[in-house]
């Protein structure tokens, strides 16, 4: 039963159409493997058993009659960020404590109206806050992946006398792999680490400054955040507005194409939701790239980064050179700006998301001898370190006598951020290649980290450039660094150009290869 | 800029935080740090731009005004720690 979890969704798709497996024996293959797993990887904060075979046993009867739809009967995690009908939806915040939303999102909507069976709700930053998901409420998660050493033995050809016997010698290889704890990148942790150790077909996930694309490289899995407008913001819960998109993490390409395609829709209740139809991405998989032009960034070398990861990007561009992709090389003049004007926009925007937490309509209440006491004590109580320090920035940048000094000038940065993009574009360049993060999984509890939320914050590097100039970024595997860790790779495009994203990660991919944590939990 | 004790303790307040001595001081270091870090888009040359108002360029969508919804108030007060009759309880505000 256990290699049910190894099927991809296209090709679960297949078999559940053949009815040669059925939605209930596939949904049953995760549930146990969620069972056994989860104490170890925390990678899920509520396992929805019930609902999850009720939906495959409607999947099956619709398998039956042969209506079923895009995604009938393929198991799938939900981030805790999107409002679930009935079920814990709390963003992984002590604030929203027992919330049980009434409504549905929409991209959940869609996804159970193509057929998709719900195991669960994933575990995240607190608020979507965090590159570790170490914020979370509910602890970190664990990446499946670990550190291993290569070892190489050579063993001699071994002739055994005169009875003309041999065995016969070579060089073996085989890895030690090192007990320590790796994050898996946030703030969609669980939605990574639940894809890479086989406890979901594929998970959805939220991307506000690489929320999205961070996990999937640190776990050796794929994952897009789509443009903005491109999937409905309604129902998931909101952190930073203007920068918020939903997208899918997936086990390769062709299945995160799969998943975007049921996300995506043109929603009248989300006013930045795009007039667009959804194209077909999977269609884009497969075509050549034969003439494309492809750009490499030289604000994108930063100092201290590994030389794996250096080297990776050498070799991506190899690979698309070899498929025929014309490089160029371009400059994004504003790049190291995006970050700290990033760090002044999402708190702004957070703070005042955040200001509905006020123990009156939902969660927690703590009481206190006035409403303001109750406010202050609730909210006190109910946000976790880095959702408070968010919150503080948010609420200084915009305060009295600030507002021109940090607000105004990080929106005009951001507007110089864009042109960059835009007068790369206009020249011709189709899609930017870049790494995905200047670094590999690092351990849980990094000190480093902890004592220096900068530190923390630079894990976006690559990725926030991408929200705050609202375009479509992928991450997809492509190598494993020395320690034996899994590396990304980012694509990014024109806006509502997805469709050359999936057409450009899927050459990558068929170079590079799949990748799968060695199985230990 | 930098802050010091007391404006951290004023925005808390206007942010509606509860800090104590101990929180209002640690947090002082972590904005301090924050702040410093974002002090390098002074360095950027913006006269003559205008600030981001939506990374794509559209009209924004309007509903129609018309009624499409209603008669939710149990599901509007399902998840409130305290209400009576379909209103939320909070503490005397006014005397």
């Amino acid at each position: 039963m256990s290699d049910l979890t190894h099927l991809t969704i296209s090709e679960a798709r297949a078999k559940l159409r053949g009815k040669e497996i059925t939605a209930a024996e596939i949904t049953e293959a995760y549930l146990s493997a969620i069972e056994s797993a989860n104490p170890l990887l925390n990678a899920y904060v509520t396992v929805t058993a019930d609902k999850a075979r009720g939906m495959a046993k409607a999947s099956d009867a619709r398998l039956a009659k042969g209506d079923g739809g895009a995604l009938e009967g393929i198991p799938l995690g939900i981030k805790d960020l999107f409002a679930t009908e009935g079920i814990h939806t709390q963003a992984c915040s002590h604030v929203l404590d027992g919330f049980k939303p009434r409504y549905e999102s929409t991209v959940t909507s869609n996804l159970w109206a193509d057929g998709a069976v719900m195991l669960g709700k994933l575990n995240m930053d607190e608020f979507a806050m965090g590159s570790s998901n170490e914020t979370s409420y509910y602890g970190p998660v664990i990446n499946p992946w670990r550190r291993s050493r290569l070892q190489t033995t050579v063993k001699p050809t071994i002739h055994d006398g005169g009875g003309g016997f041999v065995v016969p010698g070579g060089v073996e290889q085989s890895r030690t792999y090192d007990n320590m704890q790796l994050v898996p990148g946030g703030s969609s942790g669980g939605s990574a680490s639940s894809v890479a150790a086989f406890l979901c077909a594929g998970a959805t996930a939220t991307d506000t400054g690489g929320s999205i694309r961070q996990p999937a490289a640190f776990t050796g899995t794929v994952g897009i955040k789509p443009t903005y407008g491109r999937c409905s913001r309604w129902g998931i819960v909101a952190f930073a507005s203007s920068l918020d998109q939903a997208g899918p993490i997936a086990r390769d390409v062709r299945d995160a194409a799969i998943l975007l395609k049921s996300m995506a829709s043109v929603d009248p209740k989300d006013t930045t939701s795009v007039d667009r139809p959804v194209p077909d991405y999977e269609a884009a998989i497969g075509k050549p790239i034969k003439g494309m032009k492809v750009g490499i960034p030289k604000e994108y070398r930063v100092d201290g980064m590994p030389e794996d990861i250096e080297a990776l990007w050498q070799q991506g561009i190899a690979w698309l050179k070899d498929a025929g992709a014309e490089i160029v090389d371009i400059s994004l003049p504003h790049t190291k700006y995006a970050l700290p004007a990033y760090y002044i926009v999402a708190p702004a925007e957070a703070s005042s998301n955040l200001a509905r937490y006020d123990g009156v309509r939902y969660g927690l209440r703590v009481p206190g001898k006035d409403i303001i006491e109750m406010y202050e004590k609730t909210r006190a109580a109910g946000f976790g370190r880095e959702v408070k320090r968010r919150i503080m920035i948010g609420t200084y940048v915009l305060s009295a006598g600030y507002y021109d000094a940090y607000y105004l000038q990080a929106q005009k940065v951001r507007t110089l951020i864009k042109r960059d993009f835009e007068n790369v574009f206009a020249a011709g360049v189709d899609v930017i290649l870049t790494p995905a993060t200047p670094s590999a999984a690092f351990g849980v509890a990094d000190e480093d980290m902890a004592s220096d939320p900068v530190k923390m914050y630079l894990n976006d590097i690559f990725t926030v450039t991408v929200n705050m100039a609202g375009l479509p970024g992928i991450s997809v595997p492509a190598g494993l660094d020395g320690k034996g860790l899994p590396l990304g790779l980012q694509l990014i495009g024109r806006p509502f150009d997805e469709e050359t994203l999936f057409q450009t990660a899927h050459v990558i991919e068929k170079a590079a290869g799949k990748f799968q944590p060695e199985k230990w939990w | 800029m930098s802050v010091d004790l007391r404006t951290v303790k004023r925005v808390a307040h206007l942010a509606r935080i509860a800090v104590s001595e101990e929180d209002a001081e640690r947090m002082t270091g972590e904005l301090n740090a924050i702040l410093g870090f974002v002090e390098q888009l002074n360095e950027v040359d913006v006269a003559g731009v205008e600030p981001m108002t939506s990374v794509t360029p559209m009209e924004m969508k309007k509903r129609q005004d018309a009624v499409t919804d209603g008669n939710k108030a149990a599901d509007i007060v399902a998840n409130a720690p305290a209400t009576e009759e379909n209103f939320f309880l909070v503490p005397k505000v006014v005397e």
